[in-house]
């Protein structure tokens, strides 16, 4: 095990570098300053006033988090090709986004839209609909926030530190400059954030083929460990292409992923902090940048194969910080760690916002206190994060850390049900609301259902071992293997579909739409200042 | 409300056929067939990596010409 006693140097780094983002977090309550943050839409969405830049690290530092810079290499390493889902995952999600959340961004900006259950709320006339679609969104946020104290306490673990005081503490720290500065903070920290991933991404996959004898090397050894037998199944580890079983879950696994990372909440609060369409359209040809970048994290993986790490008891998230530890001088290695914990940040008080939101404008405005004033909103907005992330740093202190990370995995299928209504609704209102809300739970039913029934052979689980489904465990004659959230969105599209058809034929009554067809292409323009700003709907149905 | 003329048709302002170029970096990547070999080899990666990679490219490609076809001018 490592103490942290040969760690003085990275301690020291990593420490310094925390402290000064925590100190941006604070003054980004003043920079680019409202009158007021006494309102969702200055603290919750920035003003809605980000331009290119900005958004382009917000979206970055919110969708690219710590998690991911971890557990993406964590997954090849132990599993080789299939882990590099990850590229073609974040190169298809841009071009889909680019058509629907300039739509979402419209629509949300002339109404004052703040969360994908308020648009769900106006689109189709529902409150249950849109508490569904609420609820879907905080349980399936709160275990990805939790996520985030996982790849702190990975690098943690590494430089010897133990105890969970100080994850505690630097939540607290995040806490309060999330209450007080709102979407300013991460906007703020994440170009610290991201100048650091790049450069110790730049510097990685220089320095460490260099040391390891180039590419060849790494890849020769990476065939070589993966091809050796698995004791728990038989089977060889991986292996450095995808094979016959793994081809479609690769396919499926990278387009649920992508369609379920847009649906998430905390990527529309980005999305909605935007000034205007052309920033958004400009960020979905620019975000892929992050893709190239990602792509080389997940060789980190190979890397570490190559230089014979061992992972620190059996949690292979330790990889990529032990690859540092032992690679990079100890002070650079510290720049690294800080650059995954600043990674957690970002995305961790983002999520936290959009979590408190979906609270706020859909279960608190709309069921406990509908005539909530906007300084009201913004107070219990602010609140609620702090809730949301005092739970995250619950469950790290007394559950598992495995069980974050089963839940992370059934909140991605959980989010994935919300497609039709959000992501199907921004472009047709065929849909009745009711067989969307039946379809939702379908979904879900089938998705925890599948999810149920895997089990993990290298850690003796029998239950949510993964998402890779065995179509053999529904009776077909292959060892083909499926993503679990793709088929239970189909199942969800299905319902929603067939029972629309019933519904209509039956003279089911419609609700009301509050938007129009101009609604989702409008812009901001000099002219004509956002509705939002009046805290109020600019318009409701038939006015 | 933009200040051009609204397009003849009632199709939303926002519908154009280049929008279907972005189709290609969606489609592309999911085909594995095309991609799930080991050479060519670029300088030392399997085609399975390197060639994905590129595809990141195939992307900004297709999404930034949309983009600069599409845009409003006013």
């Amino acid at each position: 095990m490592p103490s942290a006693s040969d760690h003085v140097t990275e301690l020291v780094v990593f420490t310094l570098l925390f402290l000064l983002v925590s100190g941006m977090g604070f003054a980004a309550a003043r920079w680019r300053r409202a009158e007021s943050l006494d309102h969702l839409d200055e603290w919750g969405l920035g003003g809605r006033n980000f331009g290119t830049w900005i958004t382009w690290f917000l979206l970055g530092g919110d969708l690219y988090t710590a998690y991911t810079f971890v557990a993406v290499p964590a997954l090849v390493f132990a599993s080789g090709a299939i882990g590099f889902y990850a590229v073609p995952y974040t190169i298809l999600i841009y071009p889909m986004a680019f058509l629907v959340m300039t739509r979402l961004w419209s629509v949300s900006y002339r109404h004052g839209y703040v969360t994908p259950a308020d648009f769900v709320r106006g689109r189709f006339g529902s409150p249950t609909l849109a508490l569904l679609v609420a609820i879907t969104g905080i349980v399936a946020t709160m275990p990805y926030i939790a996520l985030q104290l996982i790849g702190i306490e990975a690098v943690l673990k590494v430089m010897g530190v133990t105890g969970h005081l100080p994850i505690v503490i630097a939540f607290l720290i995040l806490a309060v400059y999330t209450y007080s500065s709102g979407l300013r903070a991460p906007a703020l920290i994440a170009f610290v954030k991201d100048t650091l991933i790049y450069l110790v991404i730049i510097v990685a996959v220089i320095v460490i083929p260099y040391k390891l004898g180039g590419w060849d090397v790494i890849f020769g050894s990476a065939e070589t460990a993966l091809g050796q037998t698995n004791p728990n199944t038989g089977a060889p580890k991986g292996s450095i292409l995808l094979n016959a079983n793994n081809q479609l879950q690769y396919i499926t696994l990278a387009l649920g992923s992508a369609l379920a990372l847009f649906l998430y909440p905390h990527s529309l609060t980005s999305v909605l902090a935007a000034k205007n369409r052309d920033t958004i359209k400009k960020n979905m040809s620019a975000l892929p940048a992050y893709s190239f970048l990602l792509g080389l994290i997940a060789l980190l993986g190979y890397m570490a194969i190559a230089a014979g790490i061992k992972p620190i008891g059996k949690d292979t998230n330790t990889i990529v910080p032990s690859l540092f530890d032992q690679m990079f001088p100890d002070w650079f290695a510290g720049v690294c760690y800080a650059a995954i914990g600043i990674g957690a940040l970002v995305p961790a008080s983002i999520m936290s916002i959009a979590a408190a939101n979906l609270f706020t404008r859909n279960v608190y405005k709309e069921y406990l206190k509908k005539d909530a004033t906007p300084a009201q909103e913004a107070a219990t907005s602010k609140i609620t994060s702090l809730v949301v992330k005092v739970g995250a740093v619950l469950v790290i202190l007394f559950l598992d850390p495995q069980f974050a990370i089963d839940l992370q995995l059934i909140g991605g299928v959980l989010i994935l049900q919300t497609l039709p209504s959000v992501a199907l609704g921004v472009y047709t209102r065929w849909l009745h609301p009711w067989a969307l809300s039946t379809g939702l739970i379908a979904g879900l039913a089938v998705g925890i259902g599948m999810l149920y029934q895997i089990p993990n052979p290298n850690n003796g689980k029998e239950h949510f071992g993964g998402s890779a489904y065995r179509l053999s465990l529904a009776g077909f004659d292959t060892d083909k293997q499926i993503y679990v959230g793709f088929v239970a969105v189909l199942a969800n599209l299905i319902v929603a579909v067939l029972l629309t058809l019933v519904l209509r034929r039956a003279g089911a009554p419609d609700t009301p739409d509050a938007t129009r067809p101009g609604d989702y292409t409008v812009d901001r323009s000099p002219d004509a200042p956002p509705p939002a700003a009046s805290g109020e709907p600019a318009a409701v149905a038939g006015d | 409300m933009s200040s051009t003329e609204p397009p003849e048709d009632q199709r939303s302002p926002d519908s154009s056929a280049w929008n279907w170029l972005l189709l290609v970096p969606i489609v592309i990547p999911l085909s594995t067939p095309l991609f799930n070999h080991e050479t060519p080899r670029l300088a030392g990666f399997p085609l399975f990596y390197w060639l994905q990679l590129a595809f990141v490219l195939l992307g900004v490609g297709c999404t930034a010409l949309v983009y600069n076809r599409t845009k409003r001018r006013d």
